[in-house]
């Protein structure tokens, strides 16, 4: 430092300063000259002009919201309709005291503290001369009682909108979802211009995932108003565009069969077109009423909602994970096939029970690394048709084994199981699909060749979504032709009646290669419905066209001990199990499939399987095709409920259950660290027997 | 040894009140320029009390402000310059990882009041280009130009990503022009210049959305009646409905009837040059003409080359409020935020003008003469 200093000329310096600030100044004079010479070109050579205009200067703009588009189901039958209403505004501007005022203003419309609420957070982030509304959807007498007073409240006005019903209340409430008044966190989320004058926003359900098509271009008028800022006349309009019509591909006679085929039970079910990927039902039961949401729910039915243990606000269909069981099986086998692992001819003896290479094998104890058949005794000499028939474990051990945890969830993975579907909705679960890179971020430990075992009958770390399952089981009865799963089938402008279809290609190629292998487990899930659980439900009883289809039964608590169950009353298995039916018609050109999952069904054929058949037969009388004759299905859960067949050993799937997780460190079932899963959140305990 | 320490902090502040260093020519026009700005204040928010108070208010604690810096010789202030700077500067890191995920953050919640860090860069960027070029061999080569750039570039990228382009371009302004008057070649600075005009179609592409929405209407203001476009035609019609002489105090209809926005803050100039016309306006430039050469003259009685160029950045950065806003108003700049300094209602603004006016007194009351 020192020796530079020295090279310093203070004196140069000073005098080379000295040269620049006066050019500096110079500069600053020139630039200061240009800002009055643009004055004087406003104030003397246009003068005239803008006073002129100034004079006239009673012109104001004022933001017209687009109309949201309505939604259709896919016959045209309306799902979300915008109603005329009225609400009060407030210009920011206008207001000298507004504690004062909407004190005064209390007086002649009741406010709530959530309206206040929502004006005061509002209020923080419009600009000051913008109307922020204060109450939505006022009463008759609130707007009478309003009008007579109004020379009181200057900047206050009452406000015609459209606000948004659901004509059909709960049917729709997971899947359309609804619209929400636009908060704080909205408004910088938002884009204003587009936004401007629209107070509601789509908050779930198809509502959110088209907010972009659904809300339209907004449109403006000029206003002219008096010295107090009233409108006196509109001189100029220019329309807003409406935002887009969609149409679902869901069929409400479908939806409304499978939500009243639940009866209320807490479920999901998903039907998917499988030569296109369209969903044509989703239903999560319980459901709620989108319509409290629109103008701002209060307090009470919120807890009310939120503190339900049945959780109706929670998409089982899209967010709800819950253990597969043996509805992989038909799966697992075609991957077997696939890989060259099993020909359909190669058997498997069924003792009863199955045990790891290397450990023990002695019948007698069962214990350490070995698993259960369901039957006693096991199920003999099983080919892969007859396993998928009998739902054999050991089979599926043996195969899961072989194939090898890498090329099991490879497979799988490309059913979408432990990955996002691709549907039209936000928030999708994925699940869990069993691997070693999952085990390896979630645990210390390795994997263990019990854990692959287990896995091949969807036990263990497995969780799907009735969603993930829908799209499984509709990619191989679109002979694996894997298609997104969409709602929106198309949209239409307002103007015109064209309807402009969304189109939806396949994702990918074929996964099955040889069209043989589909004929194998075709035949295997069609064995299900003739021999195995479908004959004890009578799932094909009337039906106009052959069904397959493969329950499951999955158990919600890990067993403590190897002993068989004895304990037959339903309610009391009703409160262990989940079950599972997922299926597909006409086996020859599948058209429907669906997966159906009941959160307390006893067993996958009997509860959740007539379900799938109610879907079915509202499928065929919306085609125009044969009524279904009405066949007496068994009464769905009833506790006390006996079935002459039961406890036959050829009821494969009544003791679909007994299809333990090893009782051992592995994975208990509960321990899987599950996320949305409502029923998990709402059964924390809910195992004590009767 | 903290009562030692209290009893010269009390001696310091007691000094700073009954023995002020100030250079009385520079602090009667800021005087005139509050009251200016208070009238004004009165008129465009409709003879509001408590607005006019407030801002009187913060004048006040400006004031206050000014005499205690003025007190703290150059000297000291060159050496926490560094400190000051790297302080501003890691604060407004702070505020763009809190402001991760959000559309805009520029302030800080210190709980009792929110604090805007690139308002701190407004006066520390100055100081630190004063400070690196301080010991160097001036006119500074490209090694040093080079460095100077960067010193600037960093804070100044931090805060045009807030988003916040007007006080983007203050503190470039300011870090500039301590630049330009070490005596940078003019060579050299015309090459710079012909380089940064060669990267706008580049500088173009990093906007914003909104602010190339901004420039863009400013070519057609008609394009955008419900936005910006809207506040430009608005603020043309005040300002030329004004004519030579104005219409007089309390007399601009622009505001009274709502047509003007923001006329308390951004466009207040509107209603100023409505009310007093181009007469006020000529008056108003010359005073605040008057306040920069003063600051210019202060620079060029300064001892050393750290107070020269501080004072000198200083002064001429009041000259970029004064044109940005102005300019805005006029409708011949884009809609920025930068407020016209001591009218603008507003508190960080005016509270920080005044400090760094604090500042040139201090240089001021260490001048040559004085040695």
């Amino acid at each position: 430092m020192k020796i530079r200093r020295s090279l310093k000329d203070p004196r140069g310096e000073s005098l080379l300063f000295r040269r620049r600030a006066l050019a500096g100044f110079v500069l600053i004079l020139l630039g200061l000259c240009l800002l009055v010479t643009r004055f004087v070109f406003l104030q003397v050579t246009h003068h005239d002009e803008f006073v002129t205009r100034s004079t006239n200067n009673r012109v104001k703009p004022r933001a017209i919201p687009p109309a949201r588009g309505l939604i259709y189901d896919r016959n045209g039958v309306l799902l979300a309709d915008n109603v005329p209403a009225f609400r009060l505004e407030v210009v920011p501007e206008q207001i000298t005291d507004m504690p004062a005022l909407l004190e005064q203003l209390g007086k002649v419309v009741p406010l709530g503290q959530d309206d206040l609420d929502a004006f005061r957070k509002q209020l923080k982030q419009s600009r000051r001369f913008d109307s922020v509304p204060l109450k939505m959807h006022l009463t008759e007498d609130e707007i009478d009682r309003f009008a007579v007073n109004r020379w009181r409240f200057p900047g206050v006005d009452v406000v015609p909108y459209l606000t948004r019903r659901y004509p059909l209340a709960g049917l729709f409430a997971h899947v359309v979802g609804y619209v929400g008044r636009i908060d704080a966190d909205d408004v910088e989320r938002l884009d204003p211009k587009r936004y401007q004058g629209t107070s509601h926003v789509g908050r779930s359900g198809i509502e959110r995932s088209y907010e972009d098509v659904l809300h339209g271009t907004p449109g403006y008028e000029l206003l002219e108003v008096n010295a107090d800022g009233r409108t006196q006349r509109v001189l100029e309009t220019h329309a807003p565009i409406p935002g887009r019509n969609l149409y679902l591909s869901i069929d409400v006679r479908l939806q409304k069969a499978a939500e009243a085929a639940f009866a209320g039970r807490p479920g999901a079910a998903v039907a998917i077109d499988p030569r296109n990927g369209q969903v044509l039902a989703m239903v999560s039961v319980p459901t709620f009423d989108p319509n409290l949401f629109v103008n701002g729910i209060n307090h009470a039915d919120y807890s009310a909602l939120t503190n339900d243990p049945d959780k109706p606000l929670v998409n089982r269909a899209l967010k709800g994970v819950y253990p597969p069981g043996s509805t992989v099986k038909p799966f697992l086998a075609l991957g077997g096939l696939e890989y060259g692992v099993r020909r359909p001819e190669d058997t498997v003896f069924s003792t009863g029970q199955f045990c790891l290479p290397g450990h023990g094998g002695s019948n007698s104890t069962g214990r350490g690394g070995c698993y259960r058949d369901d039957t006693r005794g096991g199920d003999g000499t099983v080919n892969m048709v007859r396993a998928i028939e009998k739902s054999t474990n050991t089979y599926f051990y043996k195969l899961a084994l072989d194939m090898g945890i890498d090329r099991l969830s490879e497979w799988m993975s490309r059913f979408s199981f432990g990955g996002k579907t691709g549907i039209d909705l936000l928030g999708e679960s994925e699940g869990i699909l069993p691997s070693r890179q999952w085990k390896a971020a979630h645990s210390k430990f390795g994997w263990f060749p019990g854990e692959t075992v287990i896995a091949g009958i969807g036990q263990g770390y497995w969780a799907v979504t009735p969603l993930q399952l829908g799209h499984a089981i509709a990619t191989f009865a679109g002979h694996g032709v894997p298609y997104a799963p969409r709602l929106v089938m198309a949209t239409t402008a307002v103007a015109d009646t064209q309807q402009r279809p969304l189109p939806n290609p396949p994702s990918g190629p074929s996964l099955i290669r040889r069209p043989a292998e589909w004929d194998v487990i075709n035949q295997g899930m069609r064995a299900v419905i003739v021999s195995g659980t479908g004959k004890l439900a009578k799932l094909n009883d009337g039906f106009p066209y052959l069904i397959a289809g493969k329950s499951g039964t999955a158990e919600r608590f890990s067993r403590t001990s190897s002993a068989y169950d004895t304990n037959k009353n339903l309610a009391y298995l009703a409160t262990r199990h989940r079950a599972w039916f997922m299926g597909y018609t006409p086996t020859d050109d599948p058209q429907i499939a669906a997966a159906v999952v009941l959160e307390a069904g006893a067993w996958g054929g009997t509860d959740a399987g007539p379900i799938m058949r109610k879907i079915f037969d509202a499928w065929v009388i919306a085609k125009g095709g044969p009524t279904p004759r009405d066949v007496p299905l068994p009464a769905p859960g009833s506790s006390s409920q006996e079935s002459p067949d039961q406890g036959l050993p050829n009821q494969r799937d009544q003791r679909a259950p007994t299809e333990s997780a090893p009782n051992d460190s592995t994975a208990p079932v509960e321990d899987v660290p599950v996320e949305d899963t409502p029923a998990q959140a709402s059964s924390s305990d809910g195992a004590t027997p009767p | 040894m903290i009562g030692t320490i209290s009893v010269r902090l009390q001696r310091f502040l007691r000094r700073s009140l009954t023995r002020p260093r100030i250079d009385l020519p520079l602090a009667l026009g800021l005087f005139v320029l509050a009251l200016i700005g208070l009238v004004t204040l009165y008129s465009a928010s409709n003879a509001s009390l408590g607005m006019v108070g407030g801002q009187a208010a913060r004048f006040v604690l400006g004031g206050v402000l000014l005499l205690v810096v003025s007190r703290i010789p150059p000297a000291v202030l060159r050496g926490w310059t560094p400190w000051l700077y790297a302080g501003s500067t890691a604060l407004l890191v702070v505020v763009a990882i809190l402001g991760e995920g959000r559309g805009s953050v520029r302030w800080l919640d210190l709980g009792v009041m929110r604090f805007q860090p690139s308002e701190l860069l407004k006066l520390t960027m100055p100081m630190m280009v004063a400070w690196y070029l301080h010991p160097r061999q001036l006119p500074p080569g490209w090694k040093d130009i080079v460095v100077v750039g960067a010193l600037i570039a960093i804070p100044a990228g931090l805060i045009a990503e807030q988003p916040d382009l007007g006080t983007a371009v203050l503190v470039t302004a300011a870090g500039a022009f301590a630049l330009f008057l070490s005596g940078m070649a003019w060579w050299r600075i015309g090459l710079l210049v012909g380089a940064v005009g060669g990267m706008i179609p580049v500088g173009w592409h990093f906007l914003h959305q909104y602010q190339r929405d901004r420039v863009l209407t400013l070519l057609n203001p008609e394009s955008d009646p419900l936005g910006n476009g809207w506040h430009i035609i608005q603020s043309q019609i005040a300002v030329g409905s004004g004519g030579i002489f104005g219409k007089g105090w309390q007399h601009s209809t622009q505001s009274r009837l709502d047509f003007l926005p923001e006329h308390t803050t951004d466009f207040i100039f509107a209603v100023f040059s409505e009310e007093f016309g181009l007469v006020g306006v000529c008056v108003l430039v010359a005073l605040y003409a008057f306040i920069i050469g003063r600051c210019l003259w202060i620079a060029m009685e300064a001892r050393d080359t750290y107070s020269r160029l501080l004072a000198g950045a200083i002064g001429m950065s009041f000259f970029v409020y004064v044109f940005v806003n102005g300019g805005m108003v006029a409708g011949m700049l884009p809609v920025v935020g930068v407020p016209m300094p001591m009218i603008s209602y507003g508190g960080t603004s005016a509270v920080s003008l005044l400090v760094g006016f604090g500042v040139l007194m201090s240089i001021h009351a260490n001048r040559k003469a004085h040695l």
